[in-house]
């Protein structure tokens, strides 16, 4: 039905560009002198009608399910319900209308479903009726409305400004997303367990707090010890760790090897082979740590007498460490490249080797742009998800044993709300709050590597 | 003194060599890794595209089928299958006891009655006669004939009984047992049987993501691209949405699953599981990638093509409208197939709202819900049986050539359409 509706409406947007350029040429056609090129007269007229289809599209989705409400339990409001008991029954009453009701039917729902049937249905056809004739009146406006000296490209061109200055607000809007979806869910967590326990607390164990039956008042000391993070924290920083020091020693030489001593052959077609390994997707990386690295570090460690784990912080870091190793050969390569030639011949006159001039005048100059390459290394290690929920373990361990399995911000968050959720529930809330924790962490190394690299590129520019 | 100076030239020139055989090591380990890492995906997953077929003699005994005479449609369609279905299993081996009928039925697909029926339906006039049917194969069965077994483990630690295998090798050693193309991994929705289950359901999925995600993230994307670079006016505003983009850019994906679990799930209730929240999702994911790239090449066009433009009369808008954006569209294109790509590819924030769920149906509409190829890999390389191994590769490799088309595309777009000014 909306989709009709839509398709009408551009249709008619079409049409009222249509006239509206018909008009500017009979002006025309009278020896006068347009403001502007005839098609702007159609843009304006097509502005005119989509910006009150629009509104009241708008208007309607917002107020439309609160009237509907409104409506069917004023029916019951004197009569005794609860409030819940009334939210219950609409919902209810939804289900059954839409044909995905599942629970018992009583009269009243079915009743009430009915209702909300029908005030849809008139809702519905009220919607057509406003939109549609909103459309003409605004467009007939318009259409009255301009004439020879009226002006029509200054306001389209303005329309069209706005419109680019709204889709600009795009990414600031998802940010707010971000925080929003987060913030309330934590700041609930947290009114149950108190910060301190969360971030000192050693004990993490979220299948502890089951779901508890609405009935049932909050009880705190139900959840103490359950959600302490610091083993999560800790796992998540120390496979950081050992995928940085599989990425930092080989990217970085290949990236200084690419930058000065490759030849434009080899580099022609190392670089993008290198990049390949940044476009599989972690996903893959994840089953191939779990199905052989892990199995194939559990044999050399058995064969060397060591027990590992088949789910070892080793293997999902070490598999970690390859996927980074092309963000940070292709960024040290950029700023190497960008490290002016002057520093270089002044280094080669005095004498220098290659390598000397690399590790002596190179690396120093270029040593804050490598830095911030890193930086980001560490936050996309930080943030990386499925290899460690596929190769490395669920249980949150407490070590610093590479071979055993530890668990990270990312794979909790995974475990928690892999299958349904229940909203209000304090495990929900954990990976929530722990999904903040991530985000902050991960805002301040992006924040700090960006800066790191924008000001060294300003200095060489 | 003049030994010592050589001394010292030769140990800085060995220290020359031994620091570029390290630079070339690192790209030698590197490359490495992804031969290993391609070579095992391969290795392990091409079987896959294969599947294992059981000849069985099966007779139509209209009887046992409880068909009267000249059944109609209907009555076919109706008809009991299991019976008939179980004796041409069990008639294999005429000496069986019932244990043993019981593992010779195991030899076979757990929907093996579907496919004599269907059989049957293609033909009717089978009716009363024996004809040799094609039954798909165990997945435990299918792995042995394609050598991916340990036949030698213990007969307590396999899934395939020592009777069964003898009943496979008589089969085999007569020739009634067929490799043929797997059509149904490409048809077939996903399933809890290894050999039956295919990719179709999340393949749609994945398509009706990214379709979704394309027609969100794109436009917006180059909205917001055109305002930054040609008109926004400097300023503090500017600089803020410009930290905003690149911060996005690098948030992790997880992140944005909770975005679409506590928004767009919570909030708006839309439809859990389906490829259009996955869709939106992704597209939040993908919007900073596509403005970068749009920027990017906006800033390419020179101020000459501007400049022509505006000295004709034309406004800021038209000039932008009629030739920057034109003339930037290549760049734009192949910057958005690259983030199509990297969206294609991620799991953790489609996870999180809810595409996980087992789908055995293919989603026909962005409102259903599916399941998409990464996660679909996901939940096979979950899955204990071994059959699912195989199948987890090739699902893989399907990806992986959607990636490598997609990439290779974007640097065509790039090569041909892109104007080398200077």
């Amino acid at each position: 039905m909306n989709l009709i509706l839509f398709t009408f409406i551009v249709l008619l947007g079409f049409t009222s560009y249509y006239f509206g350029r018909k008009k500017a040429y009979t002006i025309q056609s009278t020896k006068k002198r347009l403001t502007a090129l005839p098609q702007f007269y159609g843009y304006y007229l097509a502005i005119w009608c989509a910006i009150p289809a629009f509104i009241i599209f708008s208007l309607w989705a917002i107020f439309e399910p609160t009237i509907v409400k409104l409506l069917i339990l004023s029916d019951y409001s004197n009569q005794g319900y609860l409030d819940d008991e009334l939210n219950l029954l609409y919902e209810k009453s939804k289900a059954l209308s839409r044909g995905q009701f599942t629970g018992e039917i009583t009269p009243l729902i079915e009743a009430s479903a009915e209702k909300y049937l029908s005030l849809r249905s008139i809702a519905q056809s009220s919607k057509v009726v406003i939109v549609l004739s909103a459309i003409i009146a605004s467009v007939a406006y318009a259409y009255k409305r301009i004439s020879s000296n009226s002006r029509t490209r200054e306001p389209v061109e303005k329309f069209l400004n706005a419109v680019l200055f709204t889709a600009s607000l795009a990414a600031i809007l998802t940010t707010v997303g971000i925080v929003f979806s987060l913030i309330f869910q934590t700041i609930d967590f947290f009114k149950v367990i108190p910060l301190f326990d969360f971030v000192f607390g050693t004990h993490w164990y979220p299948a502890k707090a089951f779901v508890r039956d609405s009935s049932e008042a909050l009880d705190p000391t139900m959840y103490s010890d359950t959600f302490g993070a610091v083993p999560i924290f800790a796992g998540t920083f120390f496979i950081a760790f050992i995928a940085m020091c599989v990425a930092i020693p080989i990217g970085l030489m290949s990236g200084i090897y690419l930058a000065e001593y490759a030849s434009t052959k080899v580099r022609q077609y190392a670089k993008p082979l290198i990049e390949i390994l940044a476009g599989i997707p972690t996903v893959v990386y994840g089953f191939f740590a779990a199905l052989t690295v892990g199995p194939f570090l559990k044999e050399l460690g058995t064969s060397m007498g060591l027990e590992v784990s088949a789910e070892s912080a080793l293997a999902a870091g070490g598999v970690m460490g390859i996927m980074i190793i092309p963000f940070i050969s292709s960024l040290s390569d950029d700023v190497i490249t960008s490290v002016p030639q002057s520093l270089r011949d002044g280094s080669y006159a005095m004498g220098a080797t290659k390598s000397e001039t690399i590790k002596r005048v190179i690396f120093p100059a270029a040593l804050p742009g490598i830095v911030g390459s890193i930086l980001l290394g560490v936050s996309r290690a930080i943030g990386e998800t499925m290899i460690v929920v596929m190769a490395s373990g669920l249980a949150a361990n407490l070590t610093l044993n590479p071979l055993e399995s530890t668990s990270t911000i990312t794979a909790q968050i995974v475990v928690i709300l892999i299958g349904d959720q229940a909203f209000g529930d304090p495990k929900t809330q954990a990976a929530f709050a722990l999904g903040m924790s991530l985000f902050l962490v991960t805002l301040c190394l992006n924040i700090v590597a960006l800066r790191v690299v924008k000001k060294y590129r300003e200095k060489y520019e | 003194m003049n030994k010592n100076k050589e001394q010292l030239l030769n140990k800085r020139y060995k220290a020359e060599q031994r620091f570029r055989l390290y630079g070339l090591s690192a790209i030698f380990m590197a490359l490495l890794f992804l031969t290993i890492f391609i070579f095992k995906i391969f290795s392990t997953g091409y079987s896959a595209f294969q599947k294992t077929w059981l000849i069985v003699p099966v007779t139509f005994d209209a009887e046992l089928m409880m068909l009267d005479q000249n059944p109609s449609k209907e009555d076919l369609q109706d008809a009991d299958y299991y019976d008939i279905a179980l004796k041409s299993m069990a008639d294999l081996d005429p000496n069986a006891n019932e244990d043993q009928e019981n593992e010779l039925k195991r030899m076979v697909s757990y929907f093996f009655e579907k496919e004599i029926k269907n059989e049957l339906l293609n033909d009717p006039n089978l009716i009363g006669k024996t004809k040799e049917v094609y039954l798909t194969a165990s997945d435990d069965l299918d792995q042995v004939f394609k050598g991916n077994y340990p036949r030698d483990l213990p007969e307590d630690q396999r899934r395939v009984s020592d009777y069964q295998l003898k009943i496979f090798d008589q089969l085999v050693a007569n020739g009634k047992v067929e490799s043929k193309f797997n059509i149904s991994f490409f048809t077939n929705a996903d399933s809890r049987e290894a050999e039956l289950a295919g990719i179709a359901s999340s393949f749609m999925g994945s398509i009706f993501s990214i379709l979704v995600c394309l027609m969100i993230a794109f436009p917006v994307a180059v909205l917001a691209a055109i305002y930054l670079e040609e008109f926004a006016p400097k300023n503090r505003f500017t600089d803020f949405i410009e930290v905003n983009i690149n911060n996005l850019a690098a948030v992790p994906s997880i992140v944005f699953g909770l975005l679409g679990l506590g928004v767009l799930l919570a909030i708006f209730q839309l439809p859990r599981s389906t490829p259009l929240v996955g869709g939106i999702t992704l597209s939040l994911m993908t919007l900073p990638t596509i403005i970068i790239a749009a920027r990017a090449s906006l800033k390419a066009v020179p101020p000459s093509i501007r400049e022509a433009a505006l000295a004709m009369g034309a406004s800021r808008m038209q000039t932008t409208m009629h030739h920057t954006v034109p003339l930037s569209m290549p760049g734009t294109l192949s910057g958005t197939i690259i983030g199509l790509a990297q969206a294609l590819g991620e799991t953790a924030p489609l996870i999180l709202i809810g595409m996980v769920a087992f789908v055995n149906t293919i989603p026909g509409s962005p409102m259903d819900p599916a399941a998409s190829l990464p996660v679909q890999i996901y939940i096979w390389a979950e899955s204990a049986e071994r059959g699912f191994v195989e199948k987890v590769s090739a699902c893989i490799m399907v990806l992986l050539g959607f990636l490598i088309i997609m990439n290779l595309f974007a640097q065509i777009i790039r090569h041909k359409f892109e104007k080398k000014w200077s």
